[in-house]
């Protein structure tokens, strides 16, 4: 008999992202860098050690090199453990052949044997894309006391936005009665999160269920939730009513970066008691130059700044000449912003140069139709040539060269 | 090259009692320096960063911060199942009567040295603080021939009981001088010492059984001809601390361009983690000429001054030339002026604390103002 696991975690970290264009040419979308130090996936794998979770599979698939490093052991997470700990899993060969993993279910159901050796009670299942604090074992209790089979966590979203997500209808008990997935005149503003957890021996049924269907898309909220829903399965939402959010988008992610700048905002990363690990860079403290202008922002190790920035994100090792400019904009590491180079409303990708005097991005009041207006995007290691400009919503991935 | 057989010690007591504020809760390596780090952090980077994966460290009395700083060694790397990091606490046998200078300490952890397998010992002290790649010191010295390599600067000698100067002809030491400081350009030491282990070993017997009080007068000085004893020059950044005006001095200059020199992208400085988030930056904050390490939080104004982990500096707070250690609060229109505040310090709303450049005011951990 081995050990058991009350709650072990399977993290989706498979997806492209393919909405984040040029930023997740080269590495999935939990490998994307946010709030000046962090990647996205160390959000859920935080969330799973600060609520006891000490197993955690995390599903790879598209471009998994980047992430394969920067999980390793698992260490940043105190989650290298002789029992447990951080296991990445990668789609594999078998006698019938090699398959990929066709959709989320398919990802959990081709991992069974894994799951079955820490023998767990519950499995919660997790996006490796949104940036939120969740404390899972308070959510484990609810489960618990509901005697659920599925537990799915739930946020009220505003009614404007609601068909953008997969709506709820809830019981006064919690229990779901209904759902609908981005209905366009929505009569909900109950939203999933993403977020679910399962009694295994339920779930694992409906796994092999679901994959002996020829018809089914092997996913979650398509078919696996509504099957267990059709079938009377005991269902619950979960309400969380702190910050969550989905950086699936360019927007969404440059937004959510400067949400940190916001006191408003619901998220206090320097919280001790809930602290979010990452892989730290190691470099000095950043210096700021005697000329240097830093108001509005949050800059990370080893940058050197004798420019102006403001409303702005800067991750480790990022260089702001004198007379450079930023503005509302987030720069990756590494990157280099040369003499009277001004960047503003843009995200600058790690490694890039914006090269004297050359201008990216464009404020939304400095273009008549709002509709033009979009955040910019250099790619990582591009440098953007002396002078050169870069209008809004434009990406970037080639060297642009200089304007003599 | 040969970094691989070298043995590293490192006096993490070293000179304490020349820093007694900060030292009264801690040792010498465990004085904090340039924001993030401590000051043995430079002497443990240095060694790993050459290839030197076998350290000891030697303590003598308030070793619980450093305990808690090394940890496993994980951070420098030296959490290993070959070689790695060892913790040295005094080994109290009747014949380590107080740890009075490097032999002493020596002595103390002379079973340790003869287990070990290396056949080179290089020793190093925390009050210096260099980001110095020691294969050139460890090569040179095995290349020579020599029996002990010493590295020296050429300089103003720091005021230290014991600093030994040289007088050299070519690279061999022809003549030693201990302690004498004088306000001349001499060639003093950096106390970053390489010899064969078997050397070590048989001086530190010689020295039990003769009684010896002092390696720097009754070995290097009084051998200096029988021994071959060698000079490694340092041109490179090497600073040593002797007071706490040296202290605030050498954290100064940093700011004045010399952090680059320490800091140099090849050769990182390792520390502990903690996982604070990046600095934030408030509304109309600003810091200028300053040292900021992650988990700052400022709203004020900072200027010409060294920021550790997790400071906060409130509105229409004011922080010039001064050294301000972990989880310090500045609280608001409160002005710090030439201070060193220890790690916790409150100074509270509207209070001014003003020391001068040459006089810097120190505040100790947990204070109140």
């Amino acid at each position: 008999m081995v050990k058991k696991t009350e709650c072990l975690a399977m993290l989706l970290a498979g997806g492209q992202g393919s909405r984040l264009g040029i930023l997740t040419k080269n590495i999935a979308k939990p490998a994307v860098p946010y709030g000046g130090k962090y990647r996205i996936i160390d959000f859920p794998l935080s969330n799973c050690i600060n609520s006891g979770i000490e197993t955690v599979g995390v599903l790879t698939q598209y471009q998994p090199l980047e992430l394969n490093d920067y999980i390793g052991n698992g260490q940043p997470w105190d989650l290298d453990r002789s029992y447990g700990g951080v296991h990445v899993l990668s789609p594999y060969q078998q006698i019938k052949g090699t398959e990929w993993y066709k959709g989320t279910a398919n990802a959990i159901y081709q991992n069974i044997n894994f799951i079955d050796r820490y023998n767990p009670e519950y499995v919660a299942v997790l996006s490796g894309d949104h940036i939120y604090k969740m404390d899972y074992n308070k959510m484990l209790r609810f489960h618990k006391e509901k005697n659920a089979a599925c537990t799915i966590a739930m946020l009220e979203v505003p009614w404007e936005e609601a068909s953008r997500f997969g709506l709820m209808f809830v019981d006064d008990d919690g229990s779901i009665t209904a759902f609908e997935e981005k209905p366009k005149n929505p009569k909900s503003n109950k939203a999933s999160m993403g977020v679910y957890i399962f009694t295994w021996s339920k779930l694992r049924q409906y796994l092999i269920d679901d994959e002996a269907d020829p018809e089914s898309h092997n996913d979650f909220g398509h078919n696996v939730i509504p099957a267990m829903h059709n079938n009377g399965e005991r269902m619950f939402a979960y309400k969380f009513d702190g910050y969550w959010k989905d950086v699936g988008t360019i927007d969404s992610l440059w937004e959510a970066n400067l949400d940190l700048l916001n006191p408003k905002v619901d998220l206090d990363l320097s919280d001790d008691s809930w602290r979010i690990y990452s892989r730290n860079p190691v470099a000095p403290p950043h210096f700021t130059d005697k000329n240097a202008k830093v108001e509005n922002s949050m800059i990370g190790e080893g940058c050197y700044i004798a420019g102006e920035v403001d409303y702005s994100i800067l991750f480790s090792n990022v260089n702001i000449e004198e007379g450079a400019t930023v503005k509302y904009s987030i720069i990756m590491p590494g990157t280099t912003v040369k003499k009277g180079a001004v960047v503003e409303y843009a995200i600058v990708a790690e490694n890039a140069v914006i090269d004297e005097g050359a201008h990216v991005g464009e404020s939304p009041e400095a273009i008549a139709n709002l509709d033009d207006w979009g955040v910019t995007v250099i790619g990582e290691k591009v440098t953007i040539g002396k002078g050169a400009e870069v209008k809004a919503k434009e990406m970037i991935d080639t060297d642009i060269e200089g304007v003599k | 090259m040969y970094a691989s057989n070298v043995l590293g010690i490192v006096y993490s007591n070293a000179y304490d009692e020349y820093l007694s504020e900060l030292t009264s809760v801690r040792t010498m390596g465990s004085v904090p320096f340039a924001g993030r780090y401590r000051l043995i952090d430079f002497v443990l980077s240095n060694m790993v960063n050459s290839g030197i994966g076998k350290v000891g460290v030697s303590t003598k009395a308030n070793y619980q911060s450093l305990m808690d700083h090394l940890g496993s060694g994980k951070p420098w790397d030296l959490s290993r199942k070959r070689d790695g990091l060892t913790f040295l606490p005094p080994f109290n046998t009747t014949y380590t009567d107080g740890y009075i200078g490097r032999l002493a300490a020596l002595k103390g952890i002379i079973e340790y040295i003869s287990k070990s397998d290396k056949d080179y010992v290089l020793l190093a002290d925390c009050n210096v603080v260099c980001n110095l790649d020691y294969t050139r010191i460890i090569d040179g010295h095995i290349a020579s021939g020599a029996d002990i390599t010493i590295a020296y600067k050429r300089g103003i000698a720091p005021k230290l009981h014991n600093t030994m100067s040289f007088e050299l002809d070519g690279e061999t030491i022809t003549s030693v001088s201990v302690g004498e400081a004088t306000e001349n350009a001499c060639n003093y030491s950096l106390n970053i010492i390489v010899l064969s282990r078997t050397l070590l070993l048989q001086l530190i017997r010689e020295a039990a059984a003769l009684g010896y009080k002092s390696f720097e007068r009754d070995i290097i000085a009084a051998k200096a001809g029988a021994l071959k004893i060698r000079g490694q020059k340092i041109d490179s950044y090497a600073k040593t601390i002797d007071s706490l005006q040296s202290y605030y001095d050498i954290s100064m200059q940093l700011l004045s361009g010399e952090y680059r020199d320490l800091f140099a992208a090849e050769k990182p400085v390792y520390t502990k983690e903690r996982d604070d988030m990046p600095a934030i930056y408030g509304v109309c904050s600003n810091a200028s000429s300053s040292l900021v390490s992650d988990g700052c939080i400022i709203k004020g104004t900072v200027e010409n001054s060294i920021l550790s982990r997790g400071v906060y500096v409130a509105e229409g707070a004011v922080v010039k030339n001064s050294i301000i250690m972990q989880d310090c609060y500045i609280s608001a229109n409160a002005k710090v002026n030439c201070a060193i505040l220890d790690k916790n310090v409150v100074i509270k709303p509207a209070r001014e604390i003003s020391g001068a450049e040459t006089y810097p005011i120190y505040v100790g951990k947990n204070i109140t103002v």
